[in-house]
């Protein structure tokens, strides 16, 4: 177990909804494969996947030192709703509260709705006469018979996994650990979670949410990890395997099995991963990461290469991936702004006449009207197709030809001919419309984080965004793109970029005017003792880091900010002077966020954060640039202009045939594999050494606007 | 709008996207910034941009209908005081005033101009609920507004970027939570530069030296498209009756919807006087749910703007409890608000095909609850700890004509529920129970939303007020075609003696505060529901054996094993019969 993920010959895969990607890097050189996700058992699209990429490396299982799995499969059990039959033990009651959610209808005007359907049917949400109170002492004790009486309903109803949720357990778990204690020695083949184990935080909707979601898919998730374990033993491979998070680390087996809720979105975190290397091997200061693939984009903020967290996290939205049509998750996430809109996502026209795009999709079957399998509503891809974007016989590397009279058709049917607007003027509506949702979503999303968007750099990945991120670029006022190579398996390449890390959270209710210094010193403790617990087996000795996060706001406020909290490695404990220096750190937090401070008012924390991970590698300055030289077009096309609405030729390049140095001048196309980029006029674009494509504004534009 | 080219109507679209963008990130930075619970918590806020004439052109989709409608037409007063032409950078400007904007003195609306090359081109206003502005505190009891607090008229709050020391010295004086109050105005005004900026930044994107063409455009496209749907109702007059219990004496809500080809018009002539005491809503908070109501069933999907509003037309007399004028008392204005899109959804049910969903629980259940000397201690020698605590629960909404309505949710009020744990760390109380009411929905092919119980006590057995303000006690939600009404709710001791619904009252030492919220109506025949569902129900505690059986027709045991033969037999008796 002792590997040290980061070298060697290395191997990622990414199972995602339709394809299994896999990457594997020995040393300088990296090798991909493609193939489609097997839904029935996951492990054959693996292993057919591994077999392609050892083969063209010339590789052996035995010689593979690490590999890095990242799945979809236990989102898909909580979108399907085909995990385990769960249940849940709480507080006598209380046993409504998933079930009650917030009280919110997620979308105001819009009668019909439905709510999500609880994981765990009411008739299996058992009550037991038990209570804490809000400092964590008992106020009723854990009926112990009662819990006794719960086994044969469990055992009736073939119960395989059971979460086990108290009032206030985030404070004091005793009562879940005895209830536990009872069951499990009368029940040997259920499997518990407990509430204060996978999300020891206040708020009890979300920590039982995330307490059932936990148990709700971990008996199909140990179930295939394990399985996934022997059969790599059995063809020989014998190197340790880790489980990508959704929180951006990478964990042992072990912890995976105990915490499979935490696996969830674990693909989208690789993304962010890869374009947070990259941020860090160019110095990138402040970073969007814009990933758009057929079905939606992502969005994520990265500073100093560190993507921006969050601890909650909604998964299984039923409504149009509206915010609170999902379930709550309170896992540490890398967080992300997911909006439907995708390569396949479907154009229309509403009430008012405007324009609208997604977030229905058009997949890939029947995918849009261009692929000539069926589709018949207009997709992002079409327009691409009618604009000129992608060339329609040298679409995926020319193995799939598409026709764009079909694309006009689908255009003008659905949007043309209720706006008055010619196939390419509908084809520039949709794309504009589907740009400026993706811009305003990257900008909302910024300032719920008091930030900015515009100073920063956008790394476009994904099958679709480098047709679309230089114009979302303009729209977001950012000056520097990069779009990296390898881009269609983003996620993959993540994992290998991934630290080991695991981040405990407690809930914690502090006020800094009369802070105890000691009680929040034996807590950290107990954190640093447990995420080291789960760290080292997988770190191979290598360095590690802690970072440890209060999250405070004034008393009476609702939203609390993040601080760091003034304590070092030699010195791993808050001093006599820690609420003055953690309250002039909320400051200079609070003012960032928000220009302003609020004299004479107490401050409070609720819940503190431990992240020990392993020390990301240093990177080597970037080799110096080389001489500036003009790439050489390998033809021509006509794409239409954002600005003008006309059309108008502009050169085309290949991307396997620009070497570092290579400077173009926008308006340009540049075609590779799995996509194309679109320079548009207000951008050049520099070849780096390192193999990306940056696009730096045009300083005349500037002038010229000023 | 035809003579505009191809590429001009393209980039209205995207501007009018990105307008709505824009108040959505300044209710962002209103809900991360707000210190009252209601804001912060619950989302009640409106957050708009506005034309110069004070037209709103949009809305963020975060607010509550009751602040947002109602501040679409506060920002005429501002201008009508404070020309906007007289208007300098760094103005901003206040009122809390019931009458000018949402109906009560909690909800203060701040409005600051954008100016682009010195001249003003557009308005950011925000309504957001504060946390205390003096005088009784957030309940029913005052007879009249005067009782209900501080009521700022509209002023200056900031003048070139100077703020208004005196008035905030008289807001710090009058208010409960000085700091918190004050921050949070402050904070009002923050998150409307926030949106000046952006608006900015559009205009010179798209090289704009005003809203003009584009207000036009969206209020145009807008009022167009409701107008249509409008067109697809049948002309008549259709209309309905709602009773409700009112303060001390039973209110009627009376509507008449008239549907004339492109406009919906609402007179409410036959609704109850006001009240005498602070249940009564102004003109604007009658208009906010009436446009809610209507535009819920008619044209859900149509942003609102001032252009989709102008075809929703309504009338109230002066002096009912739809139209109050000042000295009435409008604190707890919700209570009949909430009611509105009832009365109206009763008036459509005629005319929209399918029906419209039954009545439900509608107006919020706050729980508002005191504790310190003020309250009675009868005997209780141990310390009675100060406190306030503001809290929102919501019962079961009507079954809707193809689906089951929803248990505890909101509707049609916006906002969301605190957590239990986060209410006791904070507030000296324990909630024993807080759960879905079994048997409360009503009856029916689809069944109503469920009510919730909710069983408060102090944490130290001390005794606290409650100050409620609760309806549908006396008045169950009613079903539509068959189905059954609702429970009606209840508000009681613990010991089991029965509190009034409205009105300050004492929860005595070591009992609790038991609430049993309404369930919603029940929609078409009970005995056309599914066999198998009414089980599945009864199987989930949800509804009882005897109740599936005397209201259902379907015989089974509590785990739900159905009694086929029997639950055949009794429905063809009852059909029968």
């Amino acid at each position: 177990m002792n590997a040290d993920p980061s070298a060697g010959i290395r191997l990622a895969v990414d199972i995602g909804g339709t394809f299994t990607d896999v990457v594997l890097e020995a040393g300088e050189r990296r090798f991909t494969a493609k193939t489609l996700t097997t839904h029935d058992a996951p492990e054959r699209g693996i292993l057919t996947g591994f077999g392609q990429a050892l083969a063209a490396a010339r590789v052996a299982p035995g010689d593979v030192t690490v590999i890095i799995y990242g799945t979809t499969l236990a989102t898909n059990l909580l979108i399907e709703r085909k995990g385990a039959p769960t249940a849940l033990v709480t507080t006598e009651g209380f046993r409504d509260s998933i079930e009650m959610r917030n009280e919110n209808r997620y979308e105001q005007y819009d009668l019909g709705i439905d709510l999500p359907e609880p994981l765990v049917p009411r008739r299996l949400r058992l009550p037991v006469r038990e209570r804490m109170n809000a400092a964590g002492e008992v106020l009723v004790p854990l009926d112990a018979a009662g819990v006794e009486a719960l086994v044969p309903v469990l055992e009736r109803a073939g119960v395989r996994s059971a979460a086990i949720g108290f009032l206030h357990s985030y404070l004091n778990s005793a009562h879940e650990v005895q209830a536990r204690d009872i069951l499990a020695a009368r029940l040997p083949d259920v499997e518990f979670t407990l509430s204060s184990e996978v999300s020891p935080e206040m708020r009890e909707y979300e920590r039982l949410s995330t307490a059932c979601a936990n148990a709700y898919v971990q008996p199909l998730m140990s179930q295939h990890l394990k399985r996934l374990e022997r059969i790599l033993a059995e063809q020989g491979y014998r190197c340790p395997l880790f489980l990508m998070l959704s929180g951006g680390g990478i964990t042992t087996l072990a912890t995976a099995v105990r915490f499979p809720v935490r696996l969830v979105e674990s693909g989208p975190a690789g993304g962010a991963i890869f374009a947070s290397h990259i941020a860090r091997e160019l110095g990138l200061g402040g970073v969007v990461s814009y990933d758009m693939g057929g079905t939606t984009a992502k969005i994520c903020l990265i500073d100093d290469g560190q993507p921006q967290t969050s601890r909650t996290f909604e998964v299984a939205r039923v409504y149009r991936f509206m915010k609170g049509s999902g379930l709550p998750l309170r896992i540490p996430v890398i967080e992300m702004v997911e909006i439907g809109a995708g390569g396949g996502s479907i154009a229309g026209v509403d009430a008012m006449g405007r324009i609208t795009v997604g977030p229905e999709s058009a997949g890939s079957e029947p995918g849009p009207a261009c692929y000539g399998r069926g589709g018949e509503a207009p997709t992002v891809t079409d327009a691409d197709v009618v604009l000129g974007r992608i060339d329609p016989a040298d679409f995926a590397g020319g193995s799939m030809a598409l026709d764009r009279a079909a694309a006009e058709r689908a255009l003008t049917s659905a949007v043309g001919a209720r706006l008055d607007l010619e196939p390419p003027h509908a084809a520039l509506g949709v794309s504009e419309m589907v740009d400026e949702n993706m811009a305003n979503a990257a900008r909302v999303h910024a300032i719920e984080s008091g930030k900015v968007v515009e100073q920063r750099t956008v790394i476009a990945f994904g099958g679709a965004a480098p047709l679309h991120a230089s114009r979302m670029a303009e729209k977001l006022g950012v000056a520097r793109l990069v779009i990296p190579p390898g881009a269609g398996v983003g996620s993959a390449i993540g994992f290998l970029r991934a630290p080991v890390a695991y981040e405990v959270t407690r809930s914690h209710y502090q006020r800094l005017d009369r802070l105890e210094v000691e009680s929040v010193n034996a807590m950290l403790d107990g954190m640093r003792a447990e995420a080291y617990g789960v760290v080292e087996p997988g770190a191979g000795g290598r360095e590690l880091t802690e970072t440890r996060t209060a999250f405070m706001r004034y008393v009476g406020q609702g939203h609390e900010v993040g601080v760091e909290l003034p304590i070092r490695v030699e010195q791993p404990r808050l001093d006599a002077d820690a609420a003055a220096q953690l309250r002039a750190s909320f400051e200079r937090e609070y003012h960032r966020l928000y220009e302003r401070t609020i004299p004479d008012l107490e401050v409070e924390i609720l819940t503190w954060v431990m992240l020990v991970s392993t020390r990301a590698p240093e990177h080597a300055a970037p080799p110096p640039p080389p001489q500036p030289s003009v790439a050489t077009a390998s033809g021509e096309r006509s794409v239409l202009d954002t600005g003008t609405g006309e059309y108008r030729s502009v050169p085309v390049y290949r991307r396997d045939a620009l070497v570092a140095g290579n400077r173009i001048e926008g308006p340009a196309v540049v075609v590779e594999k799995d996509t194309t980029t679109v320079v548009s006029a207000r951008y050049v674009a520099n070849v780096h050494p390192l193999g990306y494509l940056v696009l730096e504004r045009k300083q005349q534009s500037v002038e010229e606007s000023a | 709008m035809s003579n505009l080219s191809a590429l001009e109507r393209i980039h209205m679209q995207v501007m009018w996207n990105r307008l709505i963008s824009v108040v959505e990130e300044q209710a962002q930075t209103l809900v991360r910034t707000a210190f009252s619970t209601s804001v912060r918590e619950a989302g009640d806020l409106a957050a708009a941009v506005f034309d110069r004439q004070g037209r709103m052109l949009a809305q963020a989709v975060t607010g509550t209908p009751g602040h947002i409608n109602a501040m679409a037409e506060a920002i005429v007063h501002f201008i009508a005081k404070y020309p906007v032409e007289r208007m300098e950078p760094g103005d901003v400007y206040i009122t809390n005033d019931p009458w000018l904007t949402s109906g009560h003195l909690h909800d203060v609306t701040v409005v600051t101009p954008t100016f682009h090359h010195g001249r003003v081109v557009a308005l950011f206003a925000n309504t957001c609920h504060v946390v205390d502005i003096g005088g009784r505190g957030f309940g029913p009891d005052a007879r009249q507004v005067f009782e209900e607090g501080l009521n700022i008229p509209i002023l200056p709050l900031f003048r070139r970027g100077e703020p208004n020391e005196t008035l905030m010295e008289i807001v710090r004086t009058n208010v409960r939570e000085p700091r918190q109050v004050v921050g949070d105005i402050f904070s009002f005004a923050a998150s409307n530069d926030i949106g000046s900026r952006r608006l900015i930044a559009m205009m010179e994107e798209f090289d704009l030296d005003d809203l003009d063409a584009l207000g036009e455009f969206i209020i145009e496209s807008s009022r167009l498209a409701t107008i249509e749907r409008i067109a697809r109702l049948p002309n008549g007059d259709y209309r309905n009756a709602l009773t409700m219990d009112g303060y001390d004496a039973p209110v009627t809500l009376a509507a008449t919807l008239s549907v004339r080809d492109d406009t919906i018009h609402v007179d409410y002539t036959g609704t109850s006087p006001a009240s005498s005491h602070g249940i009564n809503v102004v003109l604007n908070y009658t208009k906010a749910y009436t446009c809610f109501g209507v535009k819920c069933v008619v044209a859900p999907d149509i942003p609102n703007n001032y252009g989709s509003l102008l075809p929703i037309t309504f009338s109230a007399p002066e002096g009912c409890i739809l139209n109050v004028q000042r000295p009435f008392a409008v604190a707890a204005r919700h209570i009949i608000g909430h009611l509105l899109p009832d009365t109206i959804l009763g008036c459509l049910h005629q005319v929209v095909e399918g029906g419209c969903q039954a009545e439900g629980s509608a107006s919020l259940w706050n729980v508002q609850l005191r504790g310190g000397p003020s309250v009675a201690r009868e005997g209780f020698d141990g310390p009675i700890p100060e406190f306030e605590m503001l809290q929102f629960n919501s019962g079961g909404t009507g079954a809707r004509p193809s689906k089951d309505g929803l248990s505890a949710t909101a509707f049609p009020s916006g906002v969301r529920g605190m957590p239990v744990e986060a209410n006791e760390a904070i507030t000296p109380v324990v909630f024993w129970r807080k759960e879905l009411r079994a048997d409360s929905g009503g009856a029916g092919r689809q069944r109503g939303g469920l009510g919730q119980v909710i069983e408060i006590g102090g944490a130290s057995g001390a005794p606290f007020d409650v100050l409620a303000m609760f309806e549908r006690v006396y008045n169950a939600p009613k079903g539509r075609e068959r189905g059954h009404d609702g429970a009606a709710g209840r508000v009681m001791l613990g010991s089991g003696k029965t509190l009034r619904p409205k009105g300050q009252q004492t929860i005595p030492s070591h009992d609790r505060l038991r609430l049993e919220m309404a369930g919603g109506g029940g929609f078409g025949d009970p005995l056309d529901r599914a066999a198998k569902r009414v089980a599945d129900d009864v199987a989930n505690g949800l509804v009882s054996v005897e109740h599936a059986r005397d209201d259902y027709g379907v015989v089974c045991d509590a785990l739900g094993n159905l009694d086929v033969a029997a639950t055949d037999a009794e429905r063809a008796h009852r059909r029968g019969a």
